[in-house]
């Protein structure tokens, strides 16, 4: 058949500069995920995340993106530039968890009084958050997930190459090990 | 022939159709001519998978806005499942019923299960000449995302043919 297969592949790549990153730029593998702090999936990948983290140790770079999908969940797009706001004052992971955490509990004042747990500047991350001053930065990276071939939440690339099996924990332990080791051939 | 292999290929005339999208409106694939159009085939309303693509093609709409493309989704479902299903997800753009003849749009697209009785989980971009330019099968349990409707528009807009 003539219709086009689709290699997705991640088209932003990973930037020091730009992402949040858990992890050595040194590490063998680089894990993207492409996340929503309302989708219930995410909030099942996340506990797998953290569990895949401590068993690859050092060999395990992990950066997250946002991809809220607003049109089912109405609080993705706020929590994202929460994170965001949280990141602007140097507390993104601490958000992010925390989000993740609470993820029933997504509504404004929810979106507060978790930037008061974080001990952020109330002000500041309450100014931003109104004037949505990180609705950019939230939208760069769906655009970027998008065009990488992201098909819903959670989306995982390992390597730069879209992890389309399971994100049970076994299974993306294992992707990841495979990536670490085809790593060292090279 | 073995439809599930092979969908309209691109450089085909994309076959015109009348269906429904509400109980009062039809929809005819060539009112839209002088834009592109993606059509969306999925094998059924509710199932999650689908919920998953429709819901990322509203979220992405955006996107192809920007290239004047219209997005028609179409099942085998009928009008009200569709409407349920459209509120039920917060889906804005028209979901077309290929319900009677059953599944006649998805065969003349080569995008028919005959042994499920629904169509395909298959994508065409059109172009504004009616012209189909991509299309893509995917496997039916894997949401295929926007990047390849996204290319697609992207080579129409640039040079009229896709690579």
């Amino acid at each position: 058949m003539r219709a086009t297969q689709w290699e997705s592949r991640l088209t932003l790549p990973v930037s020091e500069d730009r992402d949040h990153i858990q992890g050595s730029s040194d590490a063998r593998v680089t894990l993207v995920e492409y996340g929503d702090y309302e989708c219930p999936y995410c909030g099942e990948a996340y506990p797998i995340v953290k569990d895949v983290q401590e068993r690859m140790g050092e060999r395990l770079r992990f950066v997250f993106r946002n991809f809220p999908i607003t049109t089912s969940h109405p609080h993705a797009e706020q929590a994202a530039e929460a994170a965001e706001g949280a990141a602007a004052q140097g507390r993104f992971w601490e958000m992010h968890d925390h989000l993740y955490e609470n993820q029933q509990r997504l509504s404004d004042d929810d979106l507060h009084s978790y930037a008061r747990v974080l001990d952020l500047d109330p002000d500041v991350f309450g100014k931003e958050l109104a004037e949505h001053v990180h609705a950019d930065r939230v939208h760069e990276d769906f655009l970027s997930g998008v065009r990488s071939g992201v098909n819903g939440t959670p989306t995982f690339f390992i390597n730069g190459l879209r992890h389309d099996d399971s994100y049970e924990s076994e299974t993306l332990l294992s992707a990841l090990q495979r990536a670490a080791e085809s790593g060292e051939e090279d | 022939m073995n439809a599930a292999a092979a969908p309209l290929e691109p450089g085909a005339p994309a076959p015109d159709f009348e269906l429904r999208s509400t109980p009062s409106q039809m929809v005819r694939l060539s009112e839209f001519r002088g834009r592109p159009v993606i059509l969306a085939f999925y094998p059924e309303d509710w199932s999650p998978v689908c919920s998953d693509q429709m819901a990322l093609y509203q979220e992405v709409m955006p996107e192809f806005r920007r290239y004047d493309a219209e997005l028609l989704g179409i099942s085998v479902d009928g009008i009200w499942s569709h409407l349920a299903f459209a509120k039920d997800r917060n889906l804005h753009f028209p979901l077309l019923a290929d319900f009677e003849p059953k599944g006649d749009v998805a065969r003349a697209y080569h995008a028919y299960r005959a042994d499920d009785g629904t169509s395909e989980r298959a994508l065409f971009v059109i172009d504004a000449e009616g012209i189909v330019r991509w299309s893509y099968l995917s496997p039916v349990g894997v949401n295929p995302g926007a990047d390849g409707i996204l290319h697609a528009l992207e080579d129409l807009a640039m040079k009229g043919v896709p690579s």
